[in-house]
């Protein structure tokens, strides 16, 4: 689960991480209230969950309250990227003399939460671990002994050499690893880390990703999901115990496991069509589960047919295709619907579908090219 | 045996009473699988079924029925603790099935069993199955086939696909690995992919990966210094965009390492044969099975 910078904020502040001052507002007079009590110019930064916010136009300066308030009430309500900005970030324009990135995830090659520091800051660090990787400093940390001292120290003398800048940095490194810990955080990232021209170290923006998994123990983290800043299906889908993110193709995808979900995917792209989604129903799937997946999809204008792909395993088949057959009783599904089963209980299922006047296929290859072979007779 | 697991697997099976360790246990055991033990804390000295005792810790069903191996079936917060107890108890393959472990208790976990001797399969996988000896875990025992194709995957369901197009064509496996989706696993495709090149019972290798991370780049290194038998490869999600959770929270393309494209690219340069569907599997495996 992503984070927005205001929350992420919030988190570094209760960890003690220094940072401007600042505050989110949801209108523009909220906004307009934030400026005048921080004073001077201010930047209005829009909260919602995608890169180049800036680039659209969703940070803006504003040198003083009248135009925080003008800044404000152009973001908020934007689209950027098919997500609508609900809040904006207002914080002081800052005065900075350096940059560096700061970053903490949790690293597959190691099984470890790795730290990552570069002087480099400020800027896109794929970019610089492609290009000039010898800039990044990594330090794996022991969860048993957490962030040792030394490992703490070592980070900051890669990013400064004026003493008071080292010790700050120090300081900080062993905040952000709690941060990381106490939040089941999967990435947390301060980039950029500033120090000011007096002196100071600072946190100016903020990156956190909770680990999923976390959420079911950690109720207080769960409430932190802003279901607004995200696509209302996959919101729709989460509800409903479904896998779903949407894509822009024509062919609905049903498909039961992530792995095979995927390779329906591409295989609908082997015989040239597009997927109109990624849909995962998961294991143990009751009928239940089919009807919202069918409903999901069916509110997609852009799907012209709809591909069931079953594997039969724990998931039973004729599970699936009662499911089916209650959707299509409950509402009006006005695509074609190619179904491939396989597994647990086919036989049933076939009968079950037969008795409605469906088909079922056995073969995921034959099934994938006539859902797309369907799309182009539509068209 | 094939690896791992055989006619000598002497399975406990963790959380035996809960509805997916019940459901799951009865299947093992009538696959054929030796289900010695089960534990579930608080219903030590029950039976399971009438035939199988019940114990309160995993070191009672090691001391007393001579397990050697456990699955876990344990809800997701309890899955570290309970992989650090089979571990304690001096099991020497612990096999969790358990989905949604927190990755930051994984973090703690391997270090554990770092210390001792003991391999960890998953968490978040669908186990393994050696047709005709052993089935530990999820996969369905009637679409596999006893033969000489080793097959590892990072997936469940597609496993399945990819096992049932190997079983239509007559090609037998000999264990079938699923090591799970998740970013921090106890056995990786290396691990699985050494086993089975000093396997005497497994002529050929089938590979599925998954986009995000490098490990299929890494296996694929391994396999161009170390394997001289036959590999096939496939990697799910060539359509994925990046940045996007796909069910697994292992399959995330961040960054330039993780895109399908660039694995199949480490495949090609190992001498891999590129699997483009799950169906290429059988074609692909022609001819270089004696």
């Amino acid at each position: 689960m992503n984070l927005h910078e205001y929350q992420a904020r919030d988190l570094l502040k209760v960890a003690g991480i220094p940072m401007f001052d600042g505050d989110v507002a949801s209108t523009p007079t909220e906004a307009e209230a934030i400026a005048r009590r921080l004073g001077g110019t201010v930047v209005v930064k829009a909260q919602v969950h995608v890169g180049g916010r800036g680039k659209a136009g969703g940070v803006k300066l504003a040198r003083n309250p009248a135009e925080a308030l003008e800044c404000a009430s152009q973001i908020l309500g934007m689209t950027i990227k098919g997500l609508v900005v609900n809040k904006v970030l207002v914080v002081p324009a800052a005065d900075i003399a350096t940059e560096s990135y700061v970053g903490l995830i949790l690293d597959r090659a190691t099984q470890l939460p790795v730290f990552m520091v570069s002087d480099a800051g400020g800027v896109d660090i794929e970019e610089v671990a492609a290009k000039t990787p010898e800039k990044i400093t990594k330090i794996a940390v022991d969860p048993r002994y957490g962030l040792m001292p030394h490992q703490a120290l070592t980070l900051a003398l890669a990013l400064y050499r004026d003493w008071a800048h080292v010790k700050a940095a120090t300081k900080i490194m062993m905040q952000l690893y709690q941060v990381f810990m106490n939040n089941g955080a999967s990435l947390a990232e301060i980039n950029p880390l500033v120090t000011t021209p007096d002196g100071k170290v600072l946190a100016l923006d903020a990156k956190i990703i909770i680990d999923d998994n976390e959420l079911d123990r950690r109720p207080d983290l769960a409430v932190l999901r802003d279901e607004s800043g995200e696509e209302p299906s996959e919101v729709q889908a989460r509800r409903a115990n479904l896998t779903f993110i949407k894509l822009d193709g024509n062919v609905g995808c049903v498909v039961n496991g992530a792995g095979l979900a995927m390779a329906t995917m591409d295989l609908v792209k082997y015989y040239g069509g597009e997927p109109a989604n990624f849909l995962d129903i998961g294991g143990s799937s009751n009928p239940e589960k089919v009807v919202n997946a069918l409903k999901i999809i069916t509110a997609d204008p852009n799907v012209k047919v709809i591909l069931f792909n079953i594997f039969g395993g724990i998931t039973r088949t004729d599970d699936v295709a009662n499911g089916i057959v209650a959707a299509t009783k409950q509402f009006e599904v006005k695509v074609p619907i190619v179904i491939r089963l396989t597994g647990t209980n086919e036989a049933e299922a076939f009968k079950i579908l037969e008795g409605v006047g469906m088909v079922a296929m056995n073969d995921m290859d034959a099934a994938v090219s006539k859902a797309v072979g369907l799309t182009k007779e539509v068209a | 045996m094939s690896i791992w697991i055989g006619n000598e697997t002497r399975l406990v099976v963790q959380g035996i009473t809960g509805r997916e360790g019940s459901f799951h246990a009865r299947q093992m055991i009538e696959y054929g699988t030796n289900v010695v033990a089960g534990v579930t804390p608080g219903k030590g000295g029950q039976q399971f079924e009438n035939k199988v005792p019940v114990f309160n810790t995993v070191a009672e069903s090691v001391a007393q029925a001579g397990a050697n191996c456990s699955v876990i079936y344990v809800p997701p917060a309890m899955a570290a603790g309970a992989i650090m107890e089979a571990a304690d108890a001096g099991i020497e393959l612990v096999i969790c099935i358990t989905e949604g472990v927190p990755v930051l208790d994984m973090t703690t976990v391997m270090p554990y069993l770092a210390d001792r001797k003991v391999r960890l399969i998953g968490p978040n996988c669908p186990g393994m199955i050696t047709p005709g000896e052993a089935k530990v875990g999820i996969i369905p025992g009637s679409i596999c086939l006893p033969g000489p194709v080793g097959l590892v995957s990072r997936s469940g369901t597609l496993t399945y696909e990819v096992v049932h197009h190997l079983t239509g064509a007559g090609f037998g496996q000999s264990t079938c690995v699923g090591i799970g989706g998740d970013p921090i696993v106890g056995t990786n495709f290396i691990d699985c992919l050494a086993a089975f090149n000093d396997d005497p019972k497994t002529e050929a290798i089938v590979m599925i990966g998954e986009i995000g991370g490098t490990a299929e780049q890494e296996a694929a290194e391994f396999i161009k210094a170390n394997v001289k038998k036959p590999v096939v490869g496939f990697v799910a999600g060539q359509t994925a965009p990046p940045g996007r959770r796909m069910g697994h929270a292992g399959a995330i393309i961040s960054g330039s390492s993780g895109t399908a494209e660039e694995k199949f690219q480490a495949f090609e340069s190992a001498g891999i044969g590129i699997m483009r569907r799950p169906v290429d599997v059988v074609e692909l495996l022609k001819g270089k099975l004696k």
